[in-house]
């Protein structure tokens, strides 16, 4: 069975979750060998993991008939596709695009961000799908997230083939229920057009359902999993006299950062021998700095800024709890890598991951006090610590996804009509 | 002839409230009194009231051929004095027909047995204390909180007088043997041992209602039946279960008041009697000893501790709160002493198991965990405040013992001067 997936970031070059699932989605997919993937990114960096599926990026992709010498498209794009390529795809140009800015190839510069023209490169990305779903074989498009819903039902409309969309996130998590209407509604016609829609939790598919006006039959939870760490045991903790308790990640609304400052301050009034760490960027953060400073608890409470890679799993280990206060996570993977590497994770039942993890503690993302109590709890006593600990890796250890994959290969199935 | 020994036991846990750490050394009362009073008024007036009135009729009925025993928890008898007098009551007037018997049990429902065997002793006393001035008997059989048992609490059971103790069927115990024998602890043959029968036990207080059962539905006839139809050697037929199982885990509709109400005639047309745990222990020899090295109990798969200190968060709590146990005792502070067995109730640290957390009010094993420590750490600031931890019990022993010591020298030497003051007087009077 051969699948065309629409996505919008690939490992190593990621700015958040999207990246990571895609990645681990498709490594569990491939497992089943009768699949045959290829991922279509907005720009490739020419380092991606390539071993299990193939990547396309749309910036290589011609939408204008350009005239050009094979050497001349070798030596632009030789590192990232053959030149023979190109000519092929070349012939799937069916519509006139010379109204987008193109460059001499006939191909759109995508930044492969998420810049302030991000709905034109939507739509652009939209160009891409044409030129593919006219001169590509596949059975099946399979779409992540609302970025590339709008490719994935160009191509439905152009090939016949079904549409299946995976909702990573939908903009209630991401807004605190403050939508963008224009993202709405790009959302909710991929949704519309869908044949089946992935949810990546029970929580997003009630959000799906209720907010969406989805059928529910419709909808499919496939809950997200993580990657092996071979290297887990590498990250050790150094011996220090204070607790490190962690928040990782966008320093943004959806990610209730001020929560986790309120409950610091909580569990600094009783006990010292804490220290608060705020690891991450986002627009709250010198909201968050003015708030430490405010509740007076600056000498215990520090800001990394944004960690990457290795880093990540650095800080990870080095601290005694993780915590991920979040408003509304659709899923939430970095519990589950704290959890890798042994660190006990306190995480909002606002969160898709608490759906299925056990042995972590889950609060209200508003109940500061629950959240101080539990921080304390796993500070100060050590059964809990070690319970968690390795209680909690062990859990996260049989979360694969080669089992996720097989799920998404039974609604890929259902939709085929097989 | 044959004979049924039914037993209840009755407890509820006395439920902490939500405890935040920031509440330890500000907040010493621990109770979720509401949450208390709802769930034992809730038990009284479905279970233990009505079934207290179907007893009371078995009783009438077969003119006092019915006999049943009953345990009660101190934990369980202070909420029933409290919230719901009326079961006391009643109890005093089924203890007054004389076809009952109160079985002794550690005040708490505590591990004690296991973990801490001098507060066993001191509560198991307690609880025979509080039977005695409640119903005017004390008790001669004991069964242990939640039917632990091993060899060693076997023996710590004799040294306390007992000659009965009622204990679970356990399979890695039992092996191929009949429940339905008396058998002898294993090296101590004046100790007698009632084995429930968990089979027939079962059959009522887990299958009676079930459609899906083989037997459904089960009748008197049927049951008693099962009884007269085993093989004619065995002469007990142990059924033990939660009193609650009456109208709670069986509700009232399934009719299991009027099945229990038609045992007693089936059983006699078939020539079974009914007979008390320390009558059967009296009256029968032992078959056989049996031998438990590890200790058993009546809960869960494994029959063994495991529901209690089956993790690590339940080993940290029992050892951190019967790590203080000798200093508790040396306190003469009431409250400190009550809050003392209150926390020592099994229920804490099974809602603490990843698997047999039935019943619990908190979210999660942690939850639980977290909350008990806290009250635990507030608990322990107390103690410590009454005793510095810096010493050791030893020492602190002697110290004590030095001080009511110096009280009394300070009375004699006062005395002596008295007398010498006297004498002086006396001579310069002269």
């Amino acid at each position: 069975m051969k699948v065309l997936m629409f996505g919008w970031e690939f490992p190593p070059h990621i700015l958040g979750g999207l990246g990571t699932a895609s990645y681990g989605l498709t490594k569990g997919m491939a497992e089943q060998k009768d699949l045959e993937l290829t991922f279509v990114i907005p720009k490739p960096h020419g380092d991606e993991d390539q071993s299990f599926l193939k990547i396309m990026g749309a910036c290589h992709i011609p939408v204008v008939w350009r005239e050009n010498s094979w050497e001349h498209v070798n030596y632009r794009i030789g590192k990232f596709m053959h030149p023979d390529e190109y000519f092929w795809l070349r012939n799937g140009i069916k519509y006139d695009y010379t109204r987008i800015y193109t460059d001499e190839l006939g191909c759109i510069n995508f930044s492969g961000k998420y810049p302030d023209n991000l709905i034109e490169e939507i739509s652009n990305y939209e160009a891409i799908a044409s030129v593919l779903a006219h001169q590509m074989q596949f059975d099946i498009i399979h779409s992540h997230d609302w970025l590339t819903y709008p490719a994935g039902v160009f191509a439905k409309h152009i090939s016949g083939k079904p549409l299946v969309i995976h909702v990573h996130a939908t903009d209630f998590d991401r807004s605190r229920g403050k939508v963008n209407p224009t993202v709405y509604s790009i959302e909710k016609r991929g949704m519309d057009v869908a044949d089946h829609i992935i949810t990546v939790s029970d929580l997003t598919r009630r959000t799906v359902i209720e907010k969406y006006h989805q059928d529910p039959r419709k909808v499919t939870t496939v809950h997200n999993a993580v990657e092996p760490l071979p290297d887990a045991d590498s990250f050790t903790k150094t011996e220090r006299k204070d607790k490190v308790v962690t928040f990782l990640g966008r320093i943004t609304m959806q990610k209730g950062p001020e929560y986790f400052v309120e409950a610091a301050h909580r569990v600094l009034q009783k006990t010292d021998g804490v220290r608060f760490v705020m690891a991450g960027s986002g627009d709250m953060m010198p909201a968050m700095i003015e708030l430490v400073a405010k509740r007076g608890i600056a000498d215990r409470f520090h800001f990394t800024g944004f960690l990457k890679g290795r880093q990540v799993h650095e800080m990870l280990g080095e601290s005694d709890v993780y915590i991920m206060p979040s408003v509304s996570e659709p899923f939430g993977i970095s519990p589950l890598e704290a959890m890798q590497v042994g660190t006990p994770s306190i995480i909002s039942k606002q969160s898709g991951c608490a759906e299925i993890l056990t042995h972590a503690i889950k609060t209200d993302y508003w109940d500061i006090d629950a959240m101080a109590d539990a921080i304390y709890g796993i500070v100060k006593y050590p059964a809990m610590y070690n319970s968690l600990r390795n209680l909690g890796r062990e859990e996260v250890n049989n979360i694969k996804w080669y089992n996720a994959g097989l799920k998404v290969r039974s609604i890929y199935d259902g939709v085929l009509k097989y | 002839m044959k004979n049924i020994c039914f037993y209840f036991q009755i407890h509820q846990p006395l439920r902490l409230k939500k405890y935040r750490f920031f509440q330890i050394g500000q907040d010493h009362y621990y109770y979720d009194d509401f949450q208390t009073e709802e769930k034992i008024r809730m038990v009284a007036e479905q279970s233990y009231l009505p079934a207290n009135r179907t007893i009371a009729d078995m009783i009438r009925s077969s003119n006092g051929k019915f006999k049943c025993a009953f345990s009660i928890s101190g934990v369980a008898l202070e909420q029933l004095e409290q919230y719901a007098p009326e079961v006391i009551d009643s109890f005093r007037e089924l203890a007054a027909t004389g076809s009952i018997e109160f079985l002794a049990e550690p005040y708490a429902h505590s591990l004690s047995s296991v973990f801490d065997t001098d507060e066993f002793e001191l509560q198991v006393k307690m609880h025979a204390d509080k039977i005695e001035s409640l119903f005017g008997k004390r008790p001669t059989a004991l069964r242990n909180a939640e039917l632990i048992y091993s060899d060693e609490v076997g023996e710590k059971i004799v040294d306390m007088g007992f000659k009965t103790v009622l204990i679970e069927e356990a399979k890695h115990v039992m092996g191929w043997k009949s429940p339905n024998f008396v058998y002898s602890h294993a090296y101590l043959n004046k100790l007698k041992l009632l084995v429930r029968n968990s089979k027939l036990s079962e059959d009522i207080f887990m299958r009676f209602s079930n459609p899906s059962w083989a037997d459904y539905p089960l009748t008197a006839e049927k049951f008693i039946g099962w009884i007269s139809s085993a093989p004619s050697e065995e002469k007990v037929f142990n059924i033990w279960m939660g009193y609650e199982s009456l109208g709670m885990v069986q509700r009232h509709e399934t009719g299991i008041f009027e099945f229990l109400k038609a045992i007693p005639y089936h059983a006699m047309e078939h020539q079974i009697g009914f007979a008390l745990p320390s009558e059967i222990g009296k009256k029968n020899e032992p078959t056989g000893s049996l031998l438990v090295p590890f200790p058993i109990s009546w809960w869960g798969h494994e029959k063994d501790l495991s529901p209690w200190n089956g993790n690590d968060l339940q080993h940290e709590a029992l050892e951190k709160l019967y790590s203080v146990g000798v200093r508790v005792r040396m306190c003469n502070d009431k409250p400190l002493l009550h809050d003392w067995l209150m926390l020592q109730t099994s229920d804490h640290f099974r809602y603490m198991s990843h698997k047999e957390a039935y019943g619990s009010q908190y979210e999660s094993p942690y939850d639980a965990f977290v909350n008990y420590m806290n009250v635990l750490a507030d608990f322990m600031d107390r103690v410590n405040a009454q005793f510095p931890s810096g010493i050791d019990n030893e020492e602190l022993n002697e110290l004590l013992t030095t001080i009511t010591h110096q009280e009394k020298e300070i009375a004699t030497l006062e005395e002596e001067v008295k007398k010498l003051k006297v004498r002086k007087a006396k001579v310069s009077g002269k």
